[in-house]
């Protein structure tokens, strides 16, 4: 899992409320199965005109903006779908970091999967940097530092934030969450032995097994 | 759980501790997953991930996977047939992966196929006081049962499927009382429309809303399911009824529900499982039924929400200058004006689908307002049923043919054009659909979409205009 400890860099203002992961990848780039592909299409339909070309009004297609390394926006970033290409294509763009008053549940734990740390800050604050970056054309650099929990501004001002512990540190170390997971595998057969007992109508039969088949997709 | 003094816990807290596996620091536990589903658009992802990080399944028997998201709806559907140029690759990689690690695998074909919310209450996949998830952020459909469902990440899911385990850090708890008797013509639909349009889009970040009220307490399972199903739409991940007689009924009997003794056992389980006298909630909300209206959405999320008769908010009484500006770009997306009504707003598209409103309560009540009728010539309708058994069971019933002389097209079960996978039918049109998102190009480009109850969609097909049923 790719490792987050701080960014700084440009940090684009998108200061809207409620944008959802169909705005940030439209459903019809979803498709495949590859871990990688996505930046290409994110935020499509604002990015791109209706002709494929880039759309000059929108704030990712202007210098220095299509630097970002962090998006500044309203609350309610990433709500709707659960779709992991949403944080995967933000990512891939460049951004590290989303600052924003309050998050989609589901986005905002896909982040931490993604090297990615969303911040939650009163929405004055987001105001306060926005205001900071409008005044210097883009070019003010904005500090992410997970390590010490704090955003901070080229003038010193500094604003606290909170991520929940566990996350936070398996983003600082980067640590792959499965093998984390299997680490505790003793406690998780013991749990599953008294569980059995307690609630056998949970573990049900496998279904049969049956022989591989080759998909048209192996091929 | 004997200590004299131990802190009275919500339906809520008791599920979760008894998921607890152990604590990983302060503020996260993990938690025991007691069923995996996977579909098509995610679930190809996550076993593609899975086998190149050459890991197994670790809990093949807990695991389900459904073909519902990319498939056709067209009716004579192939095992390849989607809209999605992706589709084939997609669902034929997971039929793959279900076959080579022997899940629970519901093909295209199944008669037990349709939307995975769907099928998994009609199969007993989901129970109560389990915990559930899905890549899907509608998982919490399901918490009708009480079990407790949601949504999660590719990654997240691949956790799952290596360890059967998620980490996960504890939500507050919220409870929403809907109160009265639901006045004719008002259904679920408009009971959570109404919710999320007073606490907002973001009114549940970082909850687990528990559904009760009377009003709750007497609808049947498919409304139940409504509700919990639109949880996401004021962002609490998790939406469930507790269990009651209702649920039991509903459930035993079902495929993968327990039998005999293990019912007995089971049922006593869950109703252990009920809120201890005194159980407080972080917050809670009230609604009052017996006033409500049917309810329509006029702009781009769902709190744009308002009762069908009034009229178009004005964006310059909203409360703050960015809501002020949201609710403009809304009515500019959606070609509205402040102040102008939207019954008798031409439509060009009547939707009756998904996951939220598509089951045999819904495809009934719908039959009943388009018996003997025919839809304004001006309207392409559209009727995809939630899943294979309901719609074999409205076919039973003749509802397909009140559907079909009425003017509506009758598909194949699948998530059809809930979104925007490729099929481009409903581009700059204005649709009334059953489905729960009215995002800016949802169901197409620039598709504009209002969410409303199935009978107020088959009232505005007929009608050829935004209508309710008492009107037509």
């Amino acid at each position: 899992m790719e490792q987050f400890v701080s960014v700084c860099g440009v940090a684009a203002p998108l200061m809207q409320i409620n944008i959802d992961t169909d705005q940030i990848i439209p459903a019809l780039y979803l498709g495949g199965t590859d871990a990688k592909g996505y930046g290409a299409h994110l935020f499509a339909n604002w990015r791109f005109r209706g002709d494929g070309s880039p759309n000059p009004d929108f704030i990712l297609n202007q210098e220095p903006y299509t630097q970002s390394a962090v998006l500044l926006a309203d609350r309610n970033f990433g709500c709707g779908s659960s779709r992991e290409r949403a944080p995967k294509a933000l990512r891939e763009f460049g951004i590290r970091a989303v600052i924003a008053p309050s998050f989609g549940g589901i986005f905002f734990n896909n982040c931490f999967r993604n090297g990615m740390v969303p911040v939650n800050l009163p929405i004055e604050q987001v105001r306060e940097i926005v205001t900071l970056v409008e005044s210097s054309h883009g070019l003010a650099q904005i500090s992410v530092d997970l390590e010490r929990k704090v955003v901070e501004l080229p003038d010193g001002r500094q604003f606290a934030f909170d991520v929940p512990e566990t996350l936070r540190q398996m983003l600082l170390l980067g640590v792959d969450e499965i093998d984390q997971t299997k680490s505790h595998q003793s406690t998780i057969d013991a749990y599953r032995e008294l569980d059995r007992a307690r609630r056998p109508w949970i573990y049900v039969d496998p279904a049969p097994m049956k022989p591989t088949i080759r998909s048209t997709s192996d091929e | 759980m004997s200590g004299s003094k131990a802190r009275p816990l919500t339906f809520f807290d008791k599920v979760w501790e008894d998921h607890v596996v152990t604590m990983l620091g302060q503020d996260t536990a993990l938690l025991q997953i007691d069923r995996l589903v996977l579909h098509e658009l995610s679930g190809s992802q996550v076993v593609r991930a899975l086998d190149e990080a050459h890991r197994t399944p670790d809990s093949r028997a807990q695991v389900f996977t459904v073909i519902e998201h990319l498939i056709s709806t067209r009716p004579g559907r192939g095992p390849l047939d989607s809209v999605s140029v992706s589709g084939p690759a997609m669902i034929g990689g997971t039929r793959a992966a279900s076959k080579k690690w022997g899940f629970h695998f519901i093909d295209y074909d199944d008669p037990r196929q349709g939307i995975a919310h769907v099928v998994a209450l009609e199969l007993g996949i989901a129970l109560p006081g389990s915990t559930y998830v899905c890549c899907d952020s509608h998982t919490s459909t399901v918490g009708a049962i009480g079990a407790v469902a949601w949504g999660i990440g590719a990654s997240e899911a691949e956790h799952c499927l290596a360890t059967q385990t998620l980490a996960q850090a504890k939500p507050q708890t919220m409870r929403v009382n809907f109160e009265g008797e639901l006045p004719l013509g008002v259904y679920a639909k408009d009971m959570i429309l109404a919710l999320i349009g007073k606490i907002g889009a973001s009114g549940g970040i970082g909850y687990a809303a528990e559904y009760a009220g009377s009003t709750v307490r007497s609808l049947p399972m498919d409304g139940r399911a409504t509700l919990c199903n639109m949880a996401i739409e004021f962002q609490a991940k998790y939406g469930f009824v507790v269990p009651d007689d209702i649920t039991l009924e509903y459930l035993k009997g079902r495929d993968y529900a327990p039998r005999g003794a293990q019912w007995d056992q089971a049922a006593a389980y869950w109703l252990s499982m009920r809120s201890d006298e005194g159980a407080s909630f972080d917050k809670e909300v009230h609604i009052d039924c017996s006033q409500l209206k049917p309810q329509v959405t006029w702009g781009t999320s769902p709190e744009q929400v308002m009762q069908i008769d009034a009229l178009v908010p004005d964006p310059s009484l909203q409360p703050d200058p960015q809501s002020r500006l949201e609710a403009q770009r809304a009515l500019d997306y959606m070609h509205l004006k402040p102040g102008m009504p939207l019954l008798g707003l031409p439509i060009d598209v009547a939707y009756i689908g998904s996951c939220t409103n598509a089951r045999l309560s819904d495809l009934r009540a719908a039959a009943e307002i388009l018996k003997g009728r025919k839809i304004s010539p001006n309207v392409q309708a559209i009727c995809v049923p939630g899943s294979t058994p309901v719609k074999r069971a409205a076919e039973a019933e003749g509802l397909d043919r009140i559907f079909k002389d009425a003017g509506f097209e009758w598909h194949e079960s699948a998530c059809g054009n809930c979104g925007h996978i490729g099929d481009d039918r409903f581009a700059n049109l204005r649709t009334i659909s059953t489905t729960n998102r009215n995002f800016k190009g949802r169901q197409g480009p620039n598709t504009r979409t209002h969410l409303a109850s199935p009978v107020t969609v088959a009232a505005s097909a007929l009608a050829g205009s935004i209508t309710y049923a008492v009107k037509v």
